[in-house]
């Protein structure tokens, strides 16, 4: 299309200007000052000039020591024991304040440890909260983006059937999508209650009485698994209708042909259908990935991060120090660290799945 | 053996429904629970999630909540934040993003490549990612308004509006069915003498249907259900959205029943809408998983 008529760069850059200038505003600059601020002591509102730390907000954000000690002994060489007949270890406080003999372990605090033989193996952390946030981030794209993905396919395929009214069925499964995270989150509340919970009484009916009252979002053990849940029953119809645009590329003479050469229902998924959707699971895989990341609404509404930190997240993290304690240097590391984590995914899901030439 | 093989079909079909019609049950069954403990009272609301009477209109059923609500909180003032702020939003956002499209797709122009790549690689970026610089930016611009040139959005209309006027996504859509459109109809408009800005106007938007509407539900549900950004940066309960206001409403009090009929005020019209251009809300999802 390149000839006299089509050619204009004034007209082009007045159209997309308005965008352009936008985008440069709101999107970029913010990401550049994202990184930017990483490495300045920045607050929302300070008297002090901001000044330049280098990578100290990443060191304090990320750093970690492992410390192996070896159980105290008396004098004789005997190892010494505590009522329970466990070995006894020096304490952790010890390494991490004002050793100077340990200077890289100053200021951390335990994440947590496990024996090895006879020695105990401590493992640091400077920011244990963060560090926690990551763990749980990190196993709720894990649990979420297998089985939401794997039950969305198994929707598609379900509404994919001709019956009379399933498009009714597809318009009810899709509902939750619709509905703010916000107002999902507050009614699941009602759901996962201690006490008067929906999902107790069930319990509690199915087995006449034999299954305990659970506090699901009250307790460490079950928070984040309750969240889980929540968050695939709300987001699953949008990656349904994902797999159904997919599942509609497939042309129907692929079936026919499978019909005719007598393929069963799993050979003709393995062989004609799941081929067929390959793209398509790329996108869910990566989108629901990106999604999975951004946790933050479910945990702001519903447990605050808590109990005893199961459902602190990256971004609800961020929050909490970029908006929550005006540390905008703080957030803005955090951000980056997300960015980070979201790019090397979304690359190796790419390269994972290139085509092969 | 053909009535043999009839019963097999009729039971194949039962069965089929019975498994649609159970999940169907498990993504409806809150949203019911929520209209149905909204006309309750507080104490009838409770004892009710026991039994099945959770999502029956039985016993004492009232607008009573609803009533409360709206003596508790500025709910119509909330509302009408949403309302003025989404809506804005999504028809600046479709002017805006439909005519950076055009220009991409059907001007040759220098520097034009380079952009849309920009633009396109925005969509990898997590909007959480730059929330909190955003923030100290929003927190500096500069506003001409009715009371000369002040410092600072913080609070105001145009931080939960400008912001999200061009996106990434939107603009792809628009590339992608504007790609798809006869090349040679534009040429051909051109010409016959057409200035640029009426192939725009009557060429190529009154082609645009449908990826209007896709965009539009797009932007719709996102600025409707926006949470992390109001939460930031709307601390006046003058300019509060309904999700904001939803969380503020909470913690002031526990009255569950004003809760179900706040949830179900803000949920029902998007339910309503969304029930009636079901089609337009499931294509629009499934538009944006073509091509990748």
């Amino acid at each position: 299309m390149a000839s006299k008529f089509t050619r204009s760069n004034r007209t082009g850059w007045m159209m997309a200007g308005p965008a352009a200038a936008l985008m440069a505003i709101f999107v970029v600059l913010p990401f550049l000052f994202a990184i930017g601020l990483s490495f300045t002591n920045q607050r929302l509102i300070s008297p002090n000039p901001t000044q330049f730390v280098g990578l100290s907000n990443y060191e304090q954000l990320l750093g970690v020591g492992v410390l192996t000690l070896a159980p105290e002994t008396d004098t004789t060489g005997a190892v010494l024991r505590d009522a329970d007949g466990k070995p006894s270890y020096p304490s952790v406080r010890s390494f991490t304040r004002n050793n100077d003999q340990y200077p890289q372990y100053d200021g951390m605090r335990e994440w947590f440890s496990f024996g090895l033989g006879d020695n105990q193996v401590y493992v640091l952390g400077r920011d244990i909260v963060f560090l926690k946030a990551l763990v749980n981030t990190v196993i709720f794209v894990l649990v979420v983006a297998p089985v939401q993905g794997g039950l969305a396919l198994g929707l598609a395929l379900l509404i994919n059937q001709r019956l009379r009214g399933i498009n009714l069925f597809r318009a009810i499964y899709f509902m939750p999508v619709v509905v703010s995270i916000v107002v999902v989150s507050l009614l699941w509340r009602f759901i996962y209650d201690g006490n008067s919970g929906l999902l107790n009484n069930l319990l509690g009916a199915i087995s006449l009485g034999t299954i305990p009252r659970i506090d699901w979002l009250g307790n460490p053990g079950t928070a984040l698994g309750a969240i889980i849940a929540m968050s695939v029953w709300q987001a699953v119809g949008f990656h349904m209708v994902i797999w159904l645009s997919g599942l509609q590329t497939i042309s129907p003479t692929l079936y026919e042909a499978a019909a005719i050469e007598g393929a069963s229902p799993w050979q003709t998924f393995r062989y004609v259908t799941w081929p067929g959707l390959r793209n398509t699971a790329v996108l869910v895989l990566i989108v629901i990935t990106m999604q999975a990341f951004s946790l933050f609404s479910q945990i702001d509404v519903m447990t605050g991060g808590g109990p005893l930190d199961s459902t602190q997240t990256i971004v609800f993290q961020a929050v909490e120090r970029g908006y929550g304690k005006q540390d905008i240097s703080g957030g803005s590391t955090i951000s980056v660290v997300l960015f980070v984590i979201v790019l090397s995914i979304s690359l190796i899901q790419r390269w994972l799945t290139r085509e092969k030439k | 053996m053909a009535a043999i093989q009839s019963d097999n079909h009729g039971l194949r079909l039962f069965v089929r429904y019975a498994v649609l019609t159970l999940i169907a049950v498990i993504f409806i069954f809150p949203l019911i629970f929520m209209l149905m403990s909204s006309l309750k009272p507080d104490q009838q609301l409770l004892t009710d999630t026991e039994s099945l009477r959770a999502f029956l209109p039985v016993g004492d059923i009232s607008l009573d909540n609803y009533f409360a609500a709206f003596r508790r909180a500025p709910v119509g003032l909330f509302v009408f934040n949403s309302v003025l702020v989404t809506g804005l939003t999504v028809l600046l956002s479709l002017a805006v993003c439909s005519l950076a499209a055009f220009a991409f797709v059907f001007i040759d122009w220098r520097g034009r490549e380079l952009l849309l790549t920009l633009i396109l690689a925005t969509l990898i970026v997590p909007f959480e990612t730059i929330a909190i610089p955003l923030l100290l930016i929003s927190a500096n611009l500069p506003w001409i308004g009715l009371e000369g040139i002040t410092r600072g959005w913080l609070n105001s209309y145009q931080v939960q509006i400008v912001p999200f006027i061009a996106d990434g996504l939107t603009i792809f859509l628009f590339v992608q069915y504007f790609k798809d459109l006869p090349g040679e109809l534009i040429e051909a408009a051109r010409v016959e003498g057409a200035s640029w800005g009426q192939v725009y106007r009557k060429v190529v938007m009154p082609l645009a249907g449908p990826v209007l509407a896709t965009a539009a539900i797009l932007k719709f549900l996102a600025m409707y259900n926006q949470y992390l950004w109001p939460l930031m940066v709307v601390q006046q309960e003058a300019y509060r959205p309904v999700m904001v206001g939803l969380q503020y409403f909470f913690q002031l009090n526990r009255a569950w029943g004003e809760i179900m009929a706040y949830l179900s005020l803000i949920t029902v019209p998007v339910l309503a809408f969304y029930l009636f251009l079901q089609r337009a809300f499931i294509a629009s999802i499934a538009s944006t998983g073509i091509k990748g």
